[in-house]
Parts: C-alpha cells; sequence; structure tokens
C-alpha cells in the first residue's frame, strides 16, 4: 500500500471537504468576523466589539434580544416538559409486546413531523381562528366553552399556543429515538426483573426508564439545538413581526428581521451577524454542557 | 413468557392512549383536506362535516390552479430536493470511503472536522452565505439551494456512511485489488452497493427537511421562478388569506406530494431511525 500512490484518497475526500468547507465552515466563521464590523461611509469599517456592546448596551437592542432569547428559553421548556414525556409515555406504549396495529399508530403519529412548518402554522391558524369557530364549538360541545380565547392573537398566551404546536409536530421524532432504545433492551434483563417481582409500570421506572436515559440525553440536545435555531414556525403563523407585540419573537425571527429588514426597519448585516454570533455561543455551550457535563457522566450498560 | 406483562385492561388503555394521540396527530390534515372540497358557506357552517352533495366545490382548487406557479414551484422543489440528496450521497459516501477504509496522516482529524456541522446549525452562517452567493452570482439560482442543502446534509451522511463502511469485509475488498481492481472501481463497484441500505436512511433522513425548509429558499431565492413549493405556499397563502377556499386548498396541495413521499419512505424512514443509525 505504501508504495502506491495515494492520491485517490485526496480525490475521494475533496468534494466533500471542499462544499463543506466552502459553503458551511468559512460562512460560518466570516460570520463571526462580520460581527466585530460595521457598514461606514466607504465600505465595512473594522470596529471591535462595538455590535455587541450596541446588542447588550443600547436599549432599544438589548430588550428586544433579551425579550427574544427569554421567549426562545420558553419555547425549550415547553417542548422539554412536554413533547419528550408525552414522547417517552408514547414509545413505550408501543414497544408493549404483542401491542397490536403497533405499525398503523407509528406511522401516523409521525405525520405531522413531516408537514412543512408552512402547512402546520396555517392549519392551526385556521383551526384556532375565532372566524371559522372550530377550536370554539368543539370546546362547547365539551361544555368549556368560556376557556376559549384567541389563543394566538393574546400576549400571554401566543408562545405557548405555538410552543404547544411546535410539540404537536416534532413529538413523533422522540417517539422514534426511544422507541428503539426500548426495543434494544434485551428480553432477558426485562425476564430477570419479572422473576424478581418487577412487572408492569414499575418495571419501566426501574429498569427501562434508566436504560433509556442516554437517548433521553440526546433527544434533549437535539430539542435545544432545534429550537435555538427555529424561525420556520413562528414566521408562517405569526410573520417577521413575530406578533403580537414581538410576544412570539424568538432569536431566529430577530435574527431574520435584523439582517433582512422588514418593513420600515432596513437589513443590517453586521447586526445579524452579531445576532448569529450570540445564537452561536449559545448553541455552542447547550452542546458542550450535554458532551461533558451530561454525557460522561451518564452510565451506559453493554448488553 | 410474556403472561405477567400481558393484562387485557392494560391493552384497552395502551389503545385508547394511542387512539386518542392518533386522533390528536390526525385532526388538523383532516380538517384541511374535508373542506378543501366544499363550498365557502359550508365551510363556515359545518366545518368537520365530510363534503356532500350539496357543499362538495373545487373552487378553492380552480383558484389556485389560475394564480399560483404551483407547477413550477413543484419542479423547484423537486429539482433542489434530489439534487442536493445526489450531491450528500455521491460526496458523503466518497468522503466515508476514504475515512473508514485507508490510514492516512489526519484522518482522525478530518473526521472530527466533518463532525462539527451535526451539531452545529449551518443557520447561523446566513449572513455570509448569502454574501458569498451574492459574490458569486448564485442568488436566486437553484445552485444555492443545492449547495448549501450538500453542505448541510455531508456531516450526518459521513458520520453515518463511514460507520456503516467499516462493517463491508475487508477480505472482499482485497480480493478486488488481487484482481487489478482501482481503488475507484473498488468504491463504486464493491462497497457502494453494499452501502445501498444505509444510504437510503442518509437520503430520507435529508429528504424531509430540504423539502420543508422555509429559511433558505427566503432568504437565498425568493425570485418567482426559483421559489420553491413551501415558499410559494407561504406567500400564496399570505395573499389569499381572505379566501378560504383557496387558502384551504393550496395547504392541500401542499400536503399531498409529502404524504406520498412518506407513504412511499415510511417504512425506509422509520427502519433507519429505528436501527440506531443516528446514536
Amino acid at each position: 500500500m505504501t508504495t502506491k500512490s495515494r492520491l485517490h484518497i485526496a480525490v475521494f475526500l475533496a468534494p466533500a471537504v471542499l462544499v463543506y468547507t466552502a459553503v458551511m465552515i468559512w460562512p460560518l466563521f466570516n460570520t463571526l468576523r462580520l460581527a466585530l464590523y460595521t457598514s461606514g461611509e466607504e465600505g465595512r469599517v473594522f470596529s471591535g466589539l462595538m455590535n455587541f456592546r450596541t446588542l447588550f448596551g443600547d436599549p432599544r437592542w438589548s430588550e428586544s434580544f433579551w425579550n427574544a432569547l427569554g421567549n426562545n428559553f420558553w419555547f425549550f421548556i415547553v417542548h422539554m416538559l412536554v413533547q419528550n414525556p408525552i414522547g417517552v409515555a408514547l414509545a413505550a406504549i408501543l414497544s408493549h409486546p404483542r401491542l397490536r396495529f403497533a405499525a398503523l399508530y407509528r406511522s401516523a403519529i409521525f405525520i405531522p413531523t413531516i408537514l412543512s412548518f408552512v402547512i402546520v402554522g396555517f392549519a392551526w391558524k385556521l383551526i384556532l381562528s375565532p372566524i371559522w369557530g372550530i377550536a370554539p364549538s368543539m370546546l362547547d360541545a365539551v361544555g368549556l366553552k368560556s376557556l376559549f380565547a384567541p389563543w394566538l392573537g393574546k400576549e400571554e398566551y401566543a408562545l405557548t399556543t405555538l410552543a404547544l404546536i411546535s410539540v404537536w409536530q416534532f413529538v413523533g421524532i422522540p417517539m422514534m429515538l426511544i422507541y428503539a432504545a426500548l426495543l434494544s433492551i434485551p428480553e432477558e434483563v426485562l425476564e430477570a426483573g419479572e422473576i424478581d417481582g418487577i412487572t408492569g409500570a414499575s418495571a419501566f421506572w426501574k429498569i427501562k426508564l434508566p436504560l433509556i436515559l442516554p437517548s433521553i440525553g440526546i433527544i434533549s440536545i437535539l430539542t435545544f439545538v432545534g429550537n435555538f435555531n427555529a424561525f420556520d414556525l413562528i414566521y408562517a403563523a405569526q410573520g417577521a413581526l413575530a406578533g403580537p407585540d414581538y410576544s412570539t419573537d424568538i432569536l431566529g425571527t430577530f435574527l431574520y428581521r435584523t439582517f433582512f429588514g422588514f418593513q420600515l426597519q432596513l437589513g443590517d448585516p453586521h447586526m445579524g451577524s452579531t445576532i448569529a454570533t450570540a445564537m452561536f455561543a449559545i448553541i455552542l455551550a447547550g452542546v458542550c454542557l450535554y458532551l461533558f457535563a451530561i454525557q460522561t457522566r451518564m452510565r451506559r450498560y453493554q448488553f | 413468557m410474556n403472561k405477567a406483562r400481558q393484562n387485557p385492561l392494560n391493552s384497552f388503555a395502551a389503545h385508547a392512549a394511542l387512539i386518542t394521540w392518533t386522533v390528536i396527530a390526525l385532526f388538523p390534515v383532516v380538517v384541511i383536506l374535508i373542506n378543501s372540497f366544499k363550498t365557502r358557506k359550508a365551510i363556515f357552517r359545518e366545518p368537520l362535516a365530510l363534503p356532500s352533495a350539496d357543499s362538495f366545490s373545487t373552487i378553492g382548487y380552480e383558484t389556485v390552479m389560475k394564480q399560483g406557479d404551483f407547477f413550477l414551484y413543484f419542479q423547484n422543489s423537486f429539482i433542489v430536493t434530489v439534487a442536493s440528496l445526489f450531491f450528500i450521497l455521491l460526496f458523503g459516501a466518497m468522503a466515508a470511503f476514504a475515512l473508514s477504509e485507508y490510514r492516512f496522516r489526519g484522518n482522525t482529524l478530518m473526521g472530527l472536522y466533518l463532525a462539527l456541522g451535526i451539531m452545529i446549525p449551518i443557520r447561523i452562517g446566513t449572513v455570509a452565505i448569502l454574501e458569498l452567493m451574492v459574490q458569486t452570482g448564485l442568488v436566486n439560482t437553484l445552485w444555492a439551494l443545492i449547495l448549501v442543502y450538500t453542505a448541510q446534509g455531508l456531516p450526518l451522511a459521513v458520520f453515518i456512511l463511514s460507520e456503516f463502511m467499516r462493517q463491508v469485509s475487508d477480505d472482499l475488498k482485497n480480493a478486488g485489488r488481487i484482481d487489478g481492481m482501482s481503488e475507484y472501481a473498488i468504491f463504486f463497484k464493491l462497497v457502494l452497493p453494499l452501502v445501498r441500505p444505509a444510504m437510503a436512511t442518509v437520503a430520507v433522513f435529508n429528504m424531509i427537511p430540504i423539502w420543508n425548509d422555509l429559511w433558505f429558499p427566503l432568504i437565498l431565492a425568493p425570485g418567482e421562478e426559483t421559489k420553491t413549493l413551501t415558499l410559494g405556499s407561504q406567500v400564496f397563502i399570505g395573499q389569499f388569506v381572505t379566501d378560504w377556499n383557496a387558502v384551504l386548498s393550496a395547504l392541500s396541495l401542499a400536503i399531498l406530494p409529502v404524504l406520498v413521499l412518506y407513504v412511499i419512505f415510511s417504512r425506509q424512514l422509520i427502519r433507519g431511525i429505528t436501527s440506531g443509525a443516528v446514536k
């Protein structure tokens, strides 16, 4: 091998490395670099950390930023508290041996996940719309009509409603991953538990749950990364202004408005890069926390 | 052997829970689909009823067909998705082969470099990507989207495919070498056919996010000629907010292709996820 020409290795690697470097890594670093510039009279001027000072110091900017970040955290928390437990529960039920129609349920529950945000956003907007009246009349049928409010139009409910819509859409992913993890638990382990009298729900809590914790960790970090660069659903349902009164603004929509401009606001690539850099830092922090603090401490079991 | 875990009450509760969530999952889709075939009056009077002879109408679809270039949008989405998948699979498999087959200096480092993109979303680099596309004149071409999606899909593709390529037997490849096959022939004729299932998994994973993406079409290719179906329906629906027939029909038309893809590929997708390809 060593005497032969090794050109083919370079040929095999080149296309992937070139495209990946040119379109992903290089722009990523370039964006971080652009955050250090502002547009002056004669094009681009280096300005050090001034953009960051504006973003965090100027009340007009910092207020929007903290608002978007706070909303984003709430968006994430709703996913963690609602999406992942429902996903785990559905997976636990589905993995039950000899459950009939399991494949059918699985496929049906996964359908919302494959739909685009545009479809999901508008479909729910129509259903929750007070004009059409599906949601109020359904609540009326169970005697809870007084609970109805135009949820997407109220500042206090809009963000939670959107988060729940997103949960509805993506619950299929944790369900599938946990389902896979549950299936990989060997039968002998469960039988050993049975002999010790651990069955049913306690088998789930005492045997299965500890064994699927690594998968729950992966789902959490996937949810984190996905939520902190989310954009499409809010844009499709509420527009780039993330109304009412920015109450559904998250980092993705904030970045889009700043960078691209919207209505009267002019686009500013440098402030856009600054926000993207902040998003990068947040996502990186989350991923590092997962990799070093959570994943290494989690016990993995080898069968 | 499973007797201790079987009992009729449990199984009833299990089905009840699953049916409840299935209904929740499918309800909005069904409501949109059935109402798209109704007259405006019937949409509002009885939103949950199936279209009857009385209330049946395709007026919404007629509006959509007249106004929107849905065929063009569909074609754009199709070209972008297929071309991106082709490049992800070809380039990804080549790189995965190099990393899993040959020992060379920097192998591990290269693997790590390519894996970086699994966790970091490409959207963070949007500002500079737009600048790059403007400089190279690729803005408002489908190539801009194809390049971005290829770059976005490569890290996971290389990761998954190299795992699978390590399992291809060395004897087979060495036999090929003794027969005088070039390294390229070994890759294309021996290894690629063997990892076809893994390639299918990678393709299915990438297909739906590419087809559904709104961010990059909105920023890199918003022109009329290059709109994808997702962006096209977003703009169209935005313009026709008050024409409920048209909106419902447009939504139904946007749901349809994905649903068809899903029906074709759902077994592959589910097998891919459950086989632990993403662990």
